[in-house]
């Protein structure tokens, strides 16, 4: 294969990549991080103990960490289908790939929060600070730096998710590898996409270090 | 001011407080000295609520903390500043922005905060620190942030949870005399915990001693001094106890240059030796305790002659 027959294959197929990744990571984000907040909140000691609501969502989170993602991507599909209409293409595994990292993320936050020290949680409990106060401005900006690196983690383990969904029928790097590396013998593409997706991950690790030192005023 | 009335704390089957009162009146500093497990961290917990007690009732400012729904309770905590031992600063935050917090708290806008943190980083002696973040700052600054935030709400009441222990002497001293001024400048009154009684010498015009969740002893510092057999007097003046057998105890709470022990010796037919003593500056004056032996025929009425001199004389059995 030249460069000229693999680089219409390359440009959309990372493009499906980005999409997918790019929309999950969006989807977790907006879902994850009230999970995670929840997950501390309503811990034993947390800011509104509500233990048993605490371990029905520990419970929820757990069975979406133990599953592998190619098993979750199928098992779900009647719910993509729900949601989506459609259950091939790169927007009906963006549903799949939210769910899968839903849960991931939820307990990144939840460990990044926990880092939150109790003694300035307490210190603006004494200064009259509402619950939601106290998780806006003390909570989420003390644990910024530990979830932008939370946030890379997730990112990083999507695009190896996406790589599976295009499998299925998800399109992207993965799908490519597929079809042309595993199923054509097309050694030099396989080895594009797979030098490709190493920039591409180690790009971003650097990018969420970089964000999380800025950030971070220890 | 506070006003703490049979305060019981139980976690499980531990007693932290056991059945407590307290009275700190107003423009006070009040020190709650004790042993770690005493119970003190507790019962400045129970005082604004962070703990709430099994038992009994906190009024602070005249008002029923216990009674208070979480809103008004939080609008209750907005009058009473907290400082910490460790400081317990927002690291995502300037050290102007630390001070601003609990004034977005209790919603004051912009402008009024902005004004108001440049008063207090001028007060607390940081005015040019405000841009700082608080990892740039000595242990002694960020006690002063601490400080600043505690009374940016412009508090009734201060409570100070151990608030020099994680400082060397000096800052210490530097820390205990912002304190002090604070007192006497704001009229504020303080409730502080400590293990130290440095800081209760230093600053504190009552006291009350813990132990086993217990006070085992309170009042104000003038007094209980005066009041033969306390606790306080004994812990502050390290003589060796008990006291040894015919030796007698003197505290002095006059001038200490009164000449009474020279004039005992001209005036009575007694030999005096002395075993140990030290004088130290309590509560606005000075305290003198001296232990002696007398020796002569003469000694019991030597001994009236400094009970009506207004010692304090204590004699070992």
């Amino acid at each position: 294969m030249t460069w000229e027959e693999m680089l219409p294959l390359l440009g959309p197929a990372t493009l499906e990549t980005a999409q997918m990744v790019g929309w999950s990571t969006l989807f977790t984000l907006l879902l994850g991080l009230p999970l995670g907040v929840a997950l501390v909140a309503f811990d034993r000691d947390g800011l509104r103990p509500l233990p048993a609501l605490k371990s029905g969502l520990g419970f929820v989170v757990n069975i979406g960490r133990s599953l592998p993602f190619i098993v979750l991507m199928i098992a779900i599909i009647p719910f993509t289908r729900l949601v989506v209409g459609t259950t091939i293409g790169t927007a009906a595994f963006v549903v799949p790939l939210t769910v899968g990292a839903v849960p991931f993320f939820a307990r990144l936050v939840e460990t990044a929060l926990r880092e939150v020290g109790t003694d300035v949680v307490q210190a603006a409990q004494a200064m009259g600070a509402s619950r939601t106060t106290i998780v806006r401005k003390v909570l989420l900006p003390e644990a910024l730096p530990g979830l932008v690196a939370g946030l890379t983690v997730t990112v990083v383990a999507l695009i190896g998710y996406s790589a599976m969904a295009g499998t299925l029928g998800g399109g992207g790097l993965g799908d490519l590898a597929v079809r042309y590396g595993y199923q054509r013998f097309e050694t030099l593409l396989m080895i594009v996409t797979v030098v490709l997706l190493l920039v591409i991950v180690q790009l971003l690790q650097s990018l969420g270090d970089w964000v999380a030192r800025r950030l971070s005023h220890k | 001011m506070i006003q703490a009335s049979g305060l019981r704390k139980q976690y499980g089957t531990t007693v932290a407080l056991d059945g407590v009162d307290l009275h700190v009146r107003q423009g006070e500093i009040y020190g709650v000295l004790g042993q770690s497990g005493a119970g003190k961290s507790t019962l400045l917990r129970c005082v604004n609520l962070l703990e709430r007690p099994t038992a009994g009732t906190v009024t602070v400012a005249g008002q029923d903390l216990t009674a208070l729904g979480s809103g008004d309770l939080n609008r209750a905590r907005q009058r009473i500043g907290m400082i910490h031992q460790h400081f317990a600063l927002l690291s995502s935050r300037t050290v102007a922005g630390n001070i601003a917090f609990p004034l977005e708290v209790m919603g004051v806008p912009r402008a009024e905060r902005e004004r108001r943190v440049g008063e207090l980083l001028e007060l607390v002696g940081l005015d040019r620190r405000g841009k700082d973040r608080p990892h740039r700052l000595s242990g002694g600054q960020k006690q002063r942030v601490g400080i600043a935030r505690a009374l940016a709400g412009r508090p009734d009441v201060l409570l100070s949870d151990e608030a020099t222990s994680a400082l060397d002497p000096a800052t210490t001293q530097s820390i205990l005399a912002l304190l002090k001024r604070l007192n006497a400048e704001l009229g504020l009154t303080i409730l502080l915990i400590t293990h130290e009684m440095n800081v209760v010498k230093a600053v504190c015009d009552s006291v009350a001693i813990m132990s086993g969740g217990r006070i085992e002893e309170s009042g104000a510092i003038a007094d209980l001094i005066k009041t033969p057999g306390s606790r306080l007097t004994r812990e502050i003046f390290p003589l060796p106890e008990p006291a040894p057998a015919g030796s007698v105890t003197l505290t002095f709470t006059g001038d200490p240059r009164q000449p009474v022990v020279s004039e005992v010796v001209r005036k009575f037919d007694v030999d005096l030796s002395i075993l140990g003593g030290s004088i130290e500056d309590l509560a606005g004056g000075s305290v003198g305790r001296l232990r002696v032996e007398l020796a002569g025929t003469e000694a019991p009425a030597a001994l009236a002659y400094l009970r009506d001199s207004g010692l304090i004389v204590e004699e070992a059995a």
